[in-house]
């Protein structure tokens, strides 16, 4: 059987997740490998919740917030690019490959652009094999 | 009297002398103590302990990590023996500086420490052996473990090693049968820097301790990375009356659980918002070190089974 890569998707409530809104009453397929968490921003998203999720055998982690400038709460996204660029350097000196950890921005009319990112980023994950600490 | 016992695992010993170090305040806890084991400062042996009734000790510290085979046997031994089993210190609840070990694995460890480094001549390449003749050395274990990693711990007393304050307070709330106590807020609202922390930190550029001249004010306020924020409070901020930033061996107030998250959370909040992202890339990039400073204290509960190998 092929590996089907288990992937964790904060998505913000107010861009993200109305574009992953957007590509199901689009009918736009996109993998079944990702479960979506609902954050109402992607700043919310702690760096101890992707170590979490990693922890618990996730073999990819998705951020999808607003596009910059885009922020409901201003500065929120910001924050969290800071984060991941943070998160990616950790990720790499743990031994874990960092393009484990993508963060998009979509908005909420961009449920085809949500679905593209989503199937690129599984067979990226599909390529890498699973995660190493989830083993 | 309430029978405690001590012991030393993995570690400096710094935590055995901070029991010392409480100075008056032993004597009044001697009236109502008994130490029935104590390797660092009295005369006991393993077998005395393993003779010992189950649950005969009323409180049993724990300070150092677990590094080896006997760290393992004696942890498991006083989880049988005592009522309440306690992590003393961060090397025991979080893995300490020591837990940065687990970066590298024992064979690497064991290169760098007998075989290559500038400061050794072993041509013959002799490495300590776990058997030699009729003597034993216990075996070291592949990482570095926490107490809670290998037996359940009913309380922890934090710092490296546990500051006085937090010590005294500590004891006295377990001899009371009391598994919670400490505060729970950051190390920032006691800093002694507290009142120069402007409304809004920006950092623009992140200086190493020794790159910059000290002007006094809020350490984060100068752009050095101190651990405040992600830190638990109890120490009254020692380090900083010394100048020198938190580096966080107390550890997290109970509601986080991971500190170097908390702290690369806080950090991202610190720099300057709006500034592009290759600017963004290029300051992150000058954190040396992201395990040494955000985990400092808690690389062995980041890295439980070493650095994993990730293909890429």
């Amino acid at each position: 059987m092929s590996f089907e890569p288990k992937i964790v998707a904060f998505l913000c409530n107010w861009c993200a997740y109305a574009g992953a809104d957007m590509a199901g009453t689009s009918r736009i397929k996109y993998p079944a490998n990702v479960v979506p968490i609902r954050v109402m921003c992607s700043g919310r998203v702690d760096p101890e919740f992707v170590l979490d999720a990693f922890e618990k055998g996730a073999d990819g982690v998705f951020i999808g917030g607003c596009h910059p400038g885009d922020c409901h709460y201003v500065s929120g996204n910001y924050r969290t690019r800071k984060r991941v660029i943070m998160m990616k350097k950790l990720l790499q000196e743990m031994g874990i490959n960092p393009v484990r950890l993508r963060l998009e921005w979509v908005s909420a009319t961009e449920g085809k652009k949500f679905a593209t990112v989503i199937e690129e980023f599984v067979n990226e994950i599909k390529e890498l094999g699973p995660s190493p600490e989830g083993e | 009297m309430a029978k405690i016992a001590m012991y030393w695992g993995a570690g400096c010993g710094g935590c055995d002398v901070s029991l010392l170090g409480i100075h008056e305040a032993l004597l009044d806890l001697l009236d109502v103590l008994e130490i029935v084991f104590w390797p660092c400062a009295t005369d006991f042996k393993y077998e005395d302990l393993e003779k010992m009734k189950d649950k005969s000790i009323d409180v049993a510290f724990y300070n150092g990590a677990i590094r080896t085979e006997e760290n393992e046997h004696i942890a498991k031994l006083l989880r049988k023996k005592a009522k309440l089993l306690v992590a003393y210190g961060s090397c025991a609840s979080k893995g300490c500086v020591i837990g940065l070990a687990n970066l590298s694995t024992k064979e690497d460890i064991f290169d760098a420490a007998y075989l290559h480094n500038e400061s050794t001549k072993n041509p013959d390449g002799i490495v300590p052996q776990e058997k030699a003749g009729d003597l034993e050395l216990p075996a070291i274990l592949p990482y570095l473990k926490t107490l809670d990693q290998v037996v359940e711990v009913d309380a922890v007393i934090p710092g490296c090693p546990p500051p006085t304050p937090v010590l005294v307070e500590a004891l006295n709330a377990l001899l009371e049968g009391k598994t919670t106590f400490g505060k729970e807020v950051a190390l920032c609202d006691e800093c002694p820097r507290k009142d120069t922390k402007p409304d809004k930190i920006e950092i623009t550029k992140f200086y190493r301790w020794h790159e910059k001249e000290d002007n006094g004010d809020c350490f984060l306020a100068q752009n050095m990375i101190c651990m405040g924020p992600a830190t638990r409070a109890g120490c009254g901020g020692e380090c900083i009356a010394a100048n020198i930033p938190c580096t966080g061996c107390m550890g997290t107030v109970s509601r986080v659980k991971d500190q170097g998250a908390s702290m690369m959370s806080a950090i991202a909040s610190l720099m300057e918002e709006e500034m592009d992202e290759e600017k963004e890339r290029e300051l992150i990039a000058s954190i040396h070190d992201m395990v040494g400073t955000f985990y400092k204290y808690s690389a062995a509960r980041l890295l439980p089974k070493g650095r994993l190998k990730d293909e890429s």
